[in-house]
């Protein structure tokens, strides 16, 4: 009996929070604008019975999809909101990768605080560490002062509300979760395996890319899809550091619930938003469970 | 065993004896595997009984089944004539000690062995009196406040039996438990599991793959293969009357030699085994038909070996010394017949290695008597 | 014993200056006596005594708290019961359902998520306030509790568990006996977790915080849209001071019980 109850409450509670939301946001994707509250058409009416139901999924269409292909604004929103995605994650791999690599190679007393120092920002507020950065990036801000400082520089660099502040923030505020999956990646690997690797005849650049490289794979692809993923998706960085021109699709479906109270659009935006993560978290999950298998 | 002239334990052989556990026919699947295959077996109060086995013949699953972490899939089992199906694990009157202990860390050696007696909701004091009782007997008093991982591996094998002991199951189950021990802990243990069991007069079952550790403890063997029991019977009886090939091999080494019998003469049998060898005059109780295949197992030390052809030896051959395994006490001396066929005979070092009477390439007899093995049905 | 290699400490130095400067920098000017944040105008704590006396900062802060506490007490609940059904559960009906609506929240878009929840609140005619947050930080990260304490449970001596049911415990009476001490460390990180990720929210707590209750974050963010200002500058300083105390605190307290384990287990080899 009690058995059960365990069972149900979690599982309750996520039909009911979880899926029963998202299947109402698939519903209202497929209704019409209308000018009261709540604002779309059409409303479920039980009492009408059998009917009622049959008119209610008559009414459904996909004009709000359609909508979003013809304006451009939606489909730039999510081309660019891919593009950032992918530049980001790049950069953090450039960024995050010597890290790892140099914290698996430390003396190991030292590792436990180095792997502190990495997790300590993720407990820090996220909305804080984006927010750190606006008084770094704006035009009489520190970069800014510094550079002209040193002469580098002779005219303020216009950073601030532009797609460059973007990657910086995404940079900054997932890089470690890029680190980490690197990280135990190359804190697994056997020391042997180099020492085998010069003794026949690697040069050590050599016995990095022949074998180190390889054998972090599997963490750089997990890492990758970690930054990747809630990248697409991101709404505070853009709305901080991006500035208007900035144009990123969790912006736009915030907008467009917020600011126009077009609901039905909103919705079909968070749909099709879901529909292209679907493939890079299948892709993500197919690495992992190919790492657990190669972990025995 | 009494001393003193009462009868030898042995329940299995009165028919009037009721068994306290009872397998029958039973079944268990998991998917298509089968793991235990249609099994009967009988266990008595106050046997000391062990299941033995390779790993995944399907021991460890018949244990599990008998502390109800596993339900057959057809039969049943009944523990003094009850039978188990419906009942969970936590109401039978079945104690297991797990091959891991599984102490529980967060707790003393104390509260571990009180563990399950506080689940009966026993008075304090009755708690406190069995819990010290327990801790005398596995000799264990001083380390009482200790956690699990204060103490050594062979104080935890120690306070799992007593945990397992306390609430006195009738039926105690060991899931190799000595194993995580090294050899020399080993063996004390062992006595000191059959002093327990006799001293306490619980029935034991224990599961084991080492064939030494059940011939000691136990006071019968079931040897198993996958899902089914190959012969149940004492340690002496398995070793010297094996019931077939696999407990022959299973049990210590043997030679096992493959042959066509005659058919069986006031209980001796000859077999035919090789060309230009002469037949195997050997004793059997079995009906054994005219022509029908046949295995003639025999133990390497009940093979006599020798320079010439001793001259009242029923059972002889001529071979070469081939390889020589020196054990210390025993030397193995592995005899090349001119078939191809190896023979092993073991000797007795009575004397100093540096006048060993036979070394490589000599030419000896190997010789044994007409009951010196056993012909088992192929 | 391994040494620093020059290329390693680089990389190191630089990757550590890059994730802590900026924070530095909004500790520092925190304490800047100008309302110019880019200009040090000598040291002052003044802003600290603006912000104490900023009462809907306060207020905010105080429903951030309560929603933080709430939701992460119910999340490690739920989310430890879910641990258990996915590791122990055995096989129940929906159960690949289940598993999915574990794990979908933690890579759903907190957009979508903020957004289902509020046309769902809208939809059944709940009034926004604490309620709908709590209600909204619990499921989300309830998945997250679900996911730390199994990864736990999944290292767990079965065993343990079975010997509890030997013993004579009931199914329930060998959790709370025995698994649930056991993994409690994983059930303190996941209702830390929980609790951090309720503080943090912004999107969610956005979407589904009503005129009546306002959340710090919700409050930080539209103060800062308009730009860098010196209180939130103090504000970020206390709570990145309070959690730098708290992990560090909690690494040296399990960095020592790990010492103690070892000891003892170096002792137990002795005797």
């Amino acid at each position: 009996m009690r058995r059960y109850l365990v069972i149900a409450l979690p599982y309750l509670w996520l039909l009911g929070l979880f899926l029963v939301p998202f299947l109402i946001v698939l519903k209202i994707s497929l209704s019409d604008l209308n000018l009261s509250i709540p604002p779309y058409l059409p409303q479920l009416d039980p009492s009408a019975g059998w009917a009622g139901l049959k008119d209610f999924f008559s009414q459904l269409d996909f004009e709000n999809f359609v909508f979003l292909t013809e304006d451009d604004l939606y489909w730039k929103a999510y081309l660019s909101s891919l593009k950032i995605a992918v530049v980001a994650t790049f950069f953090t791999l450039c960024v995050g990768y010597p890290m790892a690599y140099g914290m698996a190679r430390a003396p190991s007393e030292w590792r436990p605080t180095l792997m502190m120092l990495v997790i300590l920002p993720f407990w820090t507020s996220f909305l804080i560490r984006v927010y750190s950065w606006m008084g770094i990036l704006s035009n009489e801000g520190f970069l800014n002062q510094f550079l002209l400082w040193t002469g580098i520089i002779s005219e303020p660099l216009v950073i601030m509300n532009t797609t460059t502040a973007v990657y910086i923030g995404i940079v900054y505020t997932y890089l470690p979760f890029m680190i980490l999956p690197i990280y135990s990646a190359l804190e697994k690997m056997d020391d042997s395996l180099l020492e085998a690797a010069e003794d026949l005849g690697c040069s050590r650049l050599q016995a990095f890319w022949l074998v180190t490289f390889p054998l972090s794979k599997s963490g750089i692809i997990a890492g990758c899809f970690l930054v990747f993923i809630p990248s697409i998706g991101e709404f505070v960085i853009p709305s901080l550091l991006g500035g208007s021109d900035t144009l990123m699709i969790g912006k736009v479906l915030w907008e467009e619930f917020f600011n126009n109270r077009d609901w039905p659009v909103a919705s079909a935006v968070a749909v099709i938003l879901l529909a292209i993560l679907v493939i890079p978290i299948i892709l993500f999950q197919r690495n992992e469970q190919k790492q657990r298998e190669a972990d025995g | 065993m009494p001393a003193n002239g009462a009868p030898i334990f042995a329940p299995w052989d009165d028919p009037a004896a009721k068994p306290l556990i009872r397998f029958e026919n039973v079944t268990k699947r998991f998917g298509d595997f089968t793991a235990i295959d249609n099994l009967t077996l009988d266990i008595y109060e106050r046997e000391f009984f062990a299941l033995l086995g390779p790993s995944g013949c399907g021991k460890t699953t018949m244990m599990r089944m008998l502390a109800g972490f596993e339900t057959p899939t057809e039969g049943k089992i009944y523990v003094g004539g009850q039978d188990m199906g419906p009942i969970a694990p936590n109401q039978r009157p079945v104690n297991m000690m797990f091959q891991s202990y599984a102490l529980f860390p967060h707790l003393s050696v104390y509260e571990n062995i009180a563990f399950g007696l506080r689940r009966d909701g026993k008075p304090k004091d009755e708690i406190h009196h069995r819990v010290e009782e327990m801790l005398r007997m596995v000799r264990l008093q001083k380390f009482a406040k200790r956690k699990p991982h204060q103490i050594s591996g062979g104080q935890r094998q120690r306070v799992a039996l007593a945990r397992s002991l306390a609430k006195e199951p009738k039926l105690l189950l060991l899931d190799e438990p000595l194993g995580a021990l090294d050899a020399k802990l080993r063996e004390d243990t062992q006595f000191e599991l059959m002093d327990i069991q006799e001293n306490t007069g619980t029935t034991f079952v224990i599961v084991t793959h080492d064939q030494e550790e059940a011939m000691t403890v136990a006071s019968r063997i079931a040897v198993m293969d996958e899902g089914k029991v190959m012969q149940v019977s004492t340690p002496d009886r398995i070793y010297e009357f094996p019931d077939n090939a696999y407990v022959a091999d299973f049990i210590g080494d043997v030679n096992l030699i493959e042959g066509r019998s005659s058919a069986a003469i006031d209980e001796t049998v000859q077999i035919e085994w090789a060309e230009g060898q002469q037949a195997i005059t050997a004793q059997t109780s079995r009906a054994i038909t005219a022509g029908q295949k046949v295995f003639y197992a025999i133990r390497p030390e009940k093979v006599t070996i020798s320079p010439d052809r001793p001259a009242d030896a029923v059972n002889a051959a001529q071979g070469k010394i081939l390889d020589i395994a020196y054990l210390g006490n025993l030397s193995t001396y592995h005899v090349q017949l001119p078939t191809g066929q190896v023979i092993k005979s073991q000797m007795a070092n009575t004397r100093r290695i540096s006048r060993r009477p036979y070394t490589w390439e000599d030419e000896v007899w190997v010789s044994w008597t007409k009951t010196g093995g056993s012909v088992l049905e192929g | 014993m391994r040494r620093f290699s020059w290329f390693n400490l680089t990389s190191l130095t630089l990757g550590f200056a890059f994730l802590y400067l900026p924070m530095l920098i909004l500790v520092i000017y925190s304490f800047n006596e100008s309302k110019l944040v880019t200009v040090w105008a000598g040291f002052s704590t003044k802003w600290y005594g603006e912000l104490m006396q900023n009462e809907a900062f306060l207020d905010a802060a105080w429903v951030t708290l309560q929603v933080g506490v709430i939701s992460s007490t119910i999340a490690t609940v739920l989310g430890t019961m879910a641990a258990h059904i996915m590791v122990r559960g055995g096989r129940f009906f929906g159960r690949t359902l289940f598993s999915g609506m574990i794990y979908a929240p933690l890579v759903m878009p907190e957009v979508i998520t903020g957004l289902s929840l509020l046309l769902l609140f809208i939809g059944i005619g709940l009034d926004r306030g604490v309620l709908t947050i709590v209600l909204a930080h619990t499921t989300f990260s309830m998945c997250y509790v679900s996911v730390v304490v199994s990864s736990r449970l999944v290292s767990f001596d079965k065993s343990l568990e079975e010997a509890a049911l030997d013993l004579g415990c009931t199914p329930f009476q060998a959790f709370r006996l025995v698994t649930l001490p056991i993994i409690m460390p994983a059930v303190i990180s996941g209702w830390l977790l929980a609790f951090t990720l309720s503080l943090d929210d912004l999107v969610i707590a956005s979407f589904t915080a009503g005129p009546s209750a306002t959340t710090l974050p919700i409050k930080i963010f539209s103060s800062v849209r308009l730009g860098v200002s010196p209180e939130i500058n103090a504000l970020s300083t206390i709570m990145i001071g309070i959690v730098t105390v708290g992990v560090i605190g909690f690494s040296v307290i399990s960095k020592r019980n790990i010492a103690r384990a070892e000891a003892d287990a170096r002792a137990a080899e002795r005797t």
